[in-house]
Parts: structure tokens; C-alpha cells; sequence
């Protein structure tokens, strides 16, 4: 069975005597292109229960032992031997581990970013890629929960930063950031989890009733029994508006926390007043970046996408990117002047020492990436509608956001108010366990391709019997009615 | 019952003012970098030696170190005076709220800055946090050739890997001395015990003692002089314990 384009491009040719203007919006628009909702169904879930191909298997191969080796391994290394085999030294305690702490953090934020902010402001173009972006938080949060993990000295004892009752009546310190952190990630990635869930079950019903066999049962179970009452859908749709609403702050005081671990603290070039929402404009820059190149994956590699995800897509996550990546270097700028003109002495050493030190080429690397690229290309409607261009600037934005968090942690820690402690930072066993985590992800998504439907149907079907085409004379107009 | 208008403006005591309870003097003048400090500071509390690899790497994990700097440019370079440094024993320890866990906390007892071992999880936090850097970590367990381990103080706990630590004051010894006195009857005399570091100095440069009264060395030290003593990165707030005589002339 073939879906997508050539059911397209049938249509296209039934309808050609509308003349080229309604042509041309079914062309571009998802929502002004529809196909019956059994049709959209049956092509999703082609994608999930297809037999895997040799490919699929291969990559789930490969990318499970690099998994073994790089997360297994060399975490437990990592215990056995003490953090000694890392690159952390005095002055640099903090290192890899805590950049891709917040790295992966700001991946997650943009997931949320697009579903929440997105749903409640109605933006049509949202409708095909919410699931993948939500599953990118999930994701996203397993591996800063690692990253984090990893850091610790004795990981072993990692409860005890868990308020539960014991007989010495110790409880952890709620004045620490690292407390606060602590409990801004669970709830997040709690809530998160949830926020994926709910706008998953229509569709896992939908699943639940397509397939046969094992898949049947673990559709049934997860479906909880929604059968699409009317009544289960004023439940669902008044569950999905709560917590898209209530994740937004949630999201903005997750990484505003993960900025205080720093801010908070007695070090030059960390203690920023500005860094809260620094750091959140910083997680949806390195989010939204990574949220396109999952798009353009999922569209190239998981059957009959290209009829969900568009052109229109990658252009309207072009114009979001490029709007954050000018908010960053606001923030940036800000944050950097600010310091700067406060005049403290450490912190001019700082300054200096990121821009003209031995990783000076990491600072302007970051610039380069994170603000001349980003508005060299994304002005241009055609070239940000290209997936593959779209995605290498996505790209070269994370490598820049990392870039970022690296300076700000290792390099950063190098100069501090004792100059006799300065030394450089080089990172050991932090390079696998990184490259780890990142596999891991990937990893997910590749497993998660075959097991959920990766676009949520039901929320495309209910767009495009909202949009409808209307010829007042010769002009033809979208109209948008409010079904929810 | 003390109400708000009962209170003085001058009665309103600044923390900086109260002091701790155990203070030391550091003359800088008449250090002369010798080291021996640091020797007996890691015999006495048991700390491992980390090899020249990781030492060289910024892992050495001595509680007491002879830092040294230099003025001028090259060639018109003058030495300036070692400077030993150590946990400051800060009133106000930027490290302590920053711990996840309290296993740095202020004791109520001997009003110093105490690292509890088997509490600290190790994130590290305490470490970058202090603006001394004069924190050590844990980042293996290190090996102790025979016959080392006969040297171990039994009074000091020996810390595996993953465990954060410092400059303790002596604390052992401190507690030695409150137990002997309070066996009979009398309180810790000024100079009754120091610590190994002063214990070990050859040229006297640090004095150690109680600074909670007015006639102790200590106090004396401190208090003669003004204009040459200091306290290090004193504008953060930190309230250290630990008093810097330096360019004073001897």
C-alpha cells in the first residue's frame, strides 16, 4: 500500500479545475490538504507496524552497542575508579557533566516549548510535529538525569538529596540550588511525561484498534480504555488545556533553576542577575535547533511523513529560530556588557581570558553559530524551508548552545579569585559518556518510531476539518472555524 | 521581653565583630615557604598522596598550601612574601548553603566550618563555591604503599573516594584539649595545643589560639597593628578566621 503523495497528487489532479491558487494552498498547507481520517490512520500506523528493514535493525544494533561501550561501560568505570578518571580538576570541579546537564535540559525545553506555547495560542502549523517535540523533552530529560548522575561523586547515595523520612530525621538542605534543581527536574520531567501521554491516547486507541497480537494488548493497556465518547473527549480536551497552561511556567522556572546553580553561587562571570532568562532563551535557541533536525530525521527516514510534515513546517520553526537566535544575542550582549561594566577585577580577568585565552576560538565560534548563521540563512523563506539546510543550521546551533555552556562551566572556572589555583580543564572519560547520552537519545526515537505513532492523527484531522477553502469570486480564501 | 524599640543601634553587633571562637595569625613576613606545613598537616589528618600525575593536574589534595607570586614584569620580577593558605574557617562559608545534602554545616560547638564525611554525596558544589578554592577532593582512592598505613592518626577519619574535605582546625586536637579540661574542671588554656601546621613551623609564623577573649596571643596578634593585618577576599562577606600579617617591616 503506497499512501501520501500519490493520494496527493490524485487529488490534486480530481481538483484541477479550481485553477492554480487553490493548487497552490493545498500544495504548501497541510490543513488545507486533507485525507480521510482512515486513510491518515492507516499511513501512520504503516509506519509503526511495518515490518523493521535490515536498516532499522542494523542502526539499532550499532547504536545500542556504542550505548554499552560509551554509556554502560564507561559509567561503570566511572564508579568503580572515582570521578578521577574524568577531566575535573581544582579549579574546574564542574565539568562535561554539568554542560550536558543543561545542555540536554535546553533540548527538552523546546519540545514543550512548541507543544504548550504553541496549543495555547493556536498556531495551526503545530499540529503534525507536537509528539515529536514532546518526545524530545522525555528524551532529552532521561539524559541530563544521567549527565547529572554521572557528576556525583559517590552516585550510590544520589537519594539522599531526596526529601523522605528516616530515622535520623536528615532531610537535604533546602537552601542549595542543587535542592531546588532537583525537585524543578522531577516535576518537570513528571509533568512532561503526562503532558506526552494525554494527547497520546486518542491515538494509541486509534493503534489499539488497528493491530493484532502482542501490539494489540500493549496498545489496550495504554489506551485506558478510551473509546472516543463524547464525553472522553471533554475529559481529554480539558486535561490537554490544564496542563498545557500550567507546563509553560513550569518549563520557564525549570531552566531559570538550572541558571541559579550558578547565579547563585561567589564566582566571577557566574553571579548574573541576568542569567535566568538568559539561560531559558538559551534552552529554546539549542531546543528549537534540535527540534528541527528530529523533524527533518523523522520526515526522511519513517514511511509516508512527507505528507505530514511540509515545507511549511521547517519555515515556520525557521522564523521561531531565528527570532530566539536574536534573542539570545540580546541576552547575550546584555549579559556580557553588564559584567563587564561592573569593573570587578576577577571578572574583567574573565572576560578577557574567554575571548583571548586558549579556547578563544570556542567564544567566537559560538557567535558565529549561534548568531551570524543562524540570520545569514533563516531571513531567506526558501532557504529555511529547505530541510536539509534548516537542520545543519539546527546542528551547528547545538554545537554553539554546547559551546556555550562550556564556557560557561569549565573555562569559566578556570579564572576565580586565587590565582595560584588556575589551571586548565581537559576532559577523560566525559567524551564517551557524552557521546553516550547523545546516542541514547537517538536511540529512543529510533525504538520509539516502531512502538508509538509519531504524528498525533486525531489533532491533524481536527485541523483540516477546521480550515476550508472558500472562493469569493475569483479570489480564493482559508477559512478557519474554532471546533475546539 | 526584648522588644524591637528596646534595641540600641550601638548594641546591634555586626557578625564581622563577634568573631569565631578559634582564630589563627599567618605572618606572612616571616614565612619563609619551607613547606613544613603542609608535611605536617597531611600526616596529621591522614591525607593520601596523590601521585605527581594528578598532582601536576591540580589534584593534589594538601589542606594547607604555599602559594607564591611574583611582581613586575620580566625582567624586572620581585618575589613577594608566601603566602600559606587554608581553609579561612569563613563565619559566613559561602559553601555551606550550597550543599544538597549538609554534609558542610556550620557547628554550633567550635564555631568552625565542619565537612561531614560520610554525608557529602559529592557534587562539588561546596568547592567551586569557595572563593579560597582551598577545598580538596576525593577523585580516586588513593593508594597507600606499606608502610604508610602505620603512620595513620587514629584520631581522623580516612575518606574514600568521592568525598569532599578541608582544613579541619585540628579538630581532633581541639576536642582533645575540650576533653582534658573539662576532666579538670578549668576551661582550654591560650597555647595549651595548636595545630600541626603552627605545631610544625620552624620560623613560628603561625600562631593559633582561641580569639573569643581579649587576652590571648591570638586576639593580640590580630588586634596590634591594624594597618598590616588582613583577612583575604574579606569584601565578600565571608567573615574568615584567619588573619594575614603581612609587610610589616621585620
Amino acid at each position: 500500500m503506497t499512501y501520501g503523495k500519490k493520494e496527493t497528487e490524485k487529488k490534486q489532479e480530481h481538483h484541477d479545475h479550481h485553477g492554480h491558487t487553490e493548487e497552490h494552498f493545498k500544495e504548501k498547507h497541510l490543513m488545507l490538504d486533507p485525507l480521510p481520517r482512515g486513510v491518515m490512520n492507516d499511513m501512520v500506523m504503516e509506519a509503526v507496524t511495518e515490518k523493521p528493514s535490515w536498516k532499522w535493525w542494523t542502526t539499532v544494533f550499532v547504536l545500542s552497542a556504542v550505548v554499552v561501550y560509551c554509556l554502560i561501560y564507561s559509567w561503570y568505570r566511572l564508579i568503580a575508579e572515582g570521578v578521577g578518571i574524568a577531566g575535573v580538576n581544582r579549579p574546574s570541579y564542574w565539568g562535561i557533566f554539568l554542560v550536558n546537564t543543561v545542555f540536554w535540559i535546553g533540548i527538552s525545553h523546546a519540545g514543550t516549548f512548541i507543544s504548550a506555547i504553541l496549543r495555547v495560542f493556536k498556531a495551526e502549523f503545530r499540529r503534525p510535529f507536537t509528539r515529536v517535540a514532546e518526545l524530545m523533552t522525555t528524551f532529552g530529560l532521561v539524559q541530563a538525569g544521567f549527565s547529572i548522575f554521572m557528576h556525583m561523586g559517590r552516585v550510590w547515595l544520589a537519594y539522599w538529596l531526596m526529601p523522605y523520612p528516616n530515622q535520623r530525621m536528615l532531610w537535604p538542605n533546602f537552601h542549595s540550588p542543587l535542592s531546588w534543581d532537583l525537585l524543578a527536574i522531577t516535576t518537570y520531567l513528571l509533568s512532561s511525561t503526562m503532558y506526552l501521554f494525554l494527547p497520546l491516547i486518542p491515538d494509541l486507541a486509534m493503534a489499539r484498534d488497528k493491530t493484532t497480537g502482542w501490539r494489540k494488548n500493549f496498545y489496550r493497556i495504554l489506551a485506558l480504555g478510551f473509546r472516543g465518547t463524547e464525553g472522553e473527549w471533554t475529559h481529554l480536551r480539558n486535561a490537554m488545556n490544564i496542563f498545557a497552561f500550567a507546563i509553560i511556567p513550569v518549563m520557564f522556572s525549570v531552566h531559570t533553576i538550572v541558571s541559579w546553580d550558578f547565579a547563585a553561587a561567589t564566582r566571577p562571570g557566574w553571579n548574573s542577575t541576568i542569567f535566568g532568562p538568559y539561560f531559558v532563551i538559551g534552552a529554546l535557541h539549542s531546543g528549537m535547533g534540535a527540534a528541527v533536525v528530529v523533524l527533518a530525521a523523522v520526515r526522511k527516514f519513517i514511511k509516508n511523513m512527507d505528507y505530514f510534515i511540509r515545507a511549511e513546517h521547517f519555515d515556520a520553526i525557521g522564523k521561531l529560530m531565528l527570532i530566539i537566535s536574536m534573542g539570545w544575542a540580546y541576552f547575550f550582549f546584555n549579559d556580557y556588557m553588564v559584567q563587564w561594566y561592573g569593573g570587578d577585577k576577577w571578572t574583567k580577568q574573565l572576560l578577557h581570558f574567554h575571548e583571548a585565552g586558549p579556547l578563544g576560538w570556542m567564544w567566537f565560534a559560538m557567535l558565529i553559530v549561534n548568531i551570524a548563521i543562524p540570520w545569514a540563512i533563516l531571513w531567506n523563506p526558501k532557504w529555511r524551508s529547505t530541510p536539509w539546510l534548516v537542520s545543519t543550521v539546527g546542528i551547528l546551533i547545538n554545537v554553539g548552545m554546547w559551546f556555550e555552556r562550556y564556557i560557561i562551566i569549565p573555562i569559566s572556572l578556570t579564572i576565580n579569585r586565587m590565582p595560584f589555583t588556575w589551571r586548565m580543564y581537559t576532559p577523560g572519560i566525559e567524551i564517551p559518556l557524552g557521546i553516550g547520552t547523545l546516542v541514547l537519545f537517538i536511540l529512543l526515537y529510533v525504538i520509539f518510531s516502531k512502538l508509538i505513532p509519531m504524528i498525533p492523527v486525531w489533532e491533524v484531522q481536527e485541523g483540516q476539518m477546521a480550515h476550508q477553502l472558500k472562493k469569493f469570486g475569483r479570489e480564493t480564501v482559508v477559512q478557519v472555524s474554532e471546533l475546539e | 521581653m526584648t522588644t524591637l524599640s528596646d534595641l540600641k543601634i550601638s548594641e546591634v553587633k555586626l557578625a564581622a565583630e563577634e568573631g569565631g571562637k578559634w582564630g589563627m595569625v599567618i605572618d606572612q613576613d616571616i614565612c619563609t615557604g619551607c613547606q613544613a606545613c603542609v608535611a605536617a598537616c597531611s600526616m596529621e589528618n591522614n591525607i593520601p598522596f596523590v601521585g605527581e600525575e594528578d598532582s601536576g593536574y591540580g589534584r593534589a589534595m594538601h589542606w594547607i598550601r604555599i602559594e607564591r607570586f611574583w611582581e613586575g614584569e620580566y625582567p624586572e620580577v620581585k618575589m613577594t612574601n608566601q603566602q600559606p593558605m587554608m581553609c579561612q574557617q569563613c563565619g559566613s562559608a559561602p559553601c555551606e548553603p550550597v550543599c544538597p545534602a549538609f554534609a558542610t554545616v556550620h557547628s554550633q560547638a567550635e564555631e568552625l566550618n565542619l565537612q561531614v564525611y560520610n554525608r557529602c554525596v559529592g557534587t562539588r558544589y561546596c568547592a567551586n563555591n569557595c572563593p579560597y578554592q582551598v577545598r580538596t577532593f576525593n577523585w580516586r582512592d588513593y593508594e597507600r604503599p606499606e608502610p604508610l598505613p602505620n603512620q595513620f592518626n587514629p584520631d581522623v577519619t580516612v575518606r574514600r573516594r568521592g568525598v569532599m574535605e578541608k582544613c579541619t582546625f585540628c579538630i581532633q586536637r581541639i576536642h582533645k584539649a575540650n576533653d582534658k579540661a573539662k576532666s579538670e574542671g578549668r576551661e582550654v588554656m591560650d597555647g595549651e595545643f595548636t595545630t600541626a601546621c603552627a605545631q610544625a613551623c620552624p620560623s613560628n609564623a603561625i600562631t593559633f589560639g582561641r580569639v573569643d577573649k581579649k587576652d590571648t596571643l591570638v586576639y593580640n596578634m590580630m588586634h596590634h597593628g591594624q594597618s598590616h593585618g588582613k583577612k583575604h577576599l574579606e569584601e565578600l562577606g565571608t567573615l574568615p578566621n584567619i588573619t594575614y600579617l603581612n609587610g610589616g617591616g621585620a
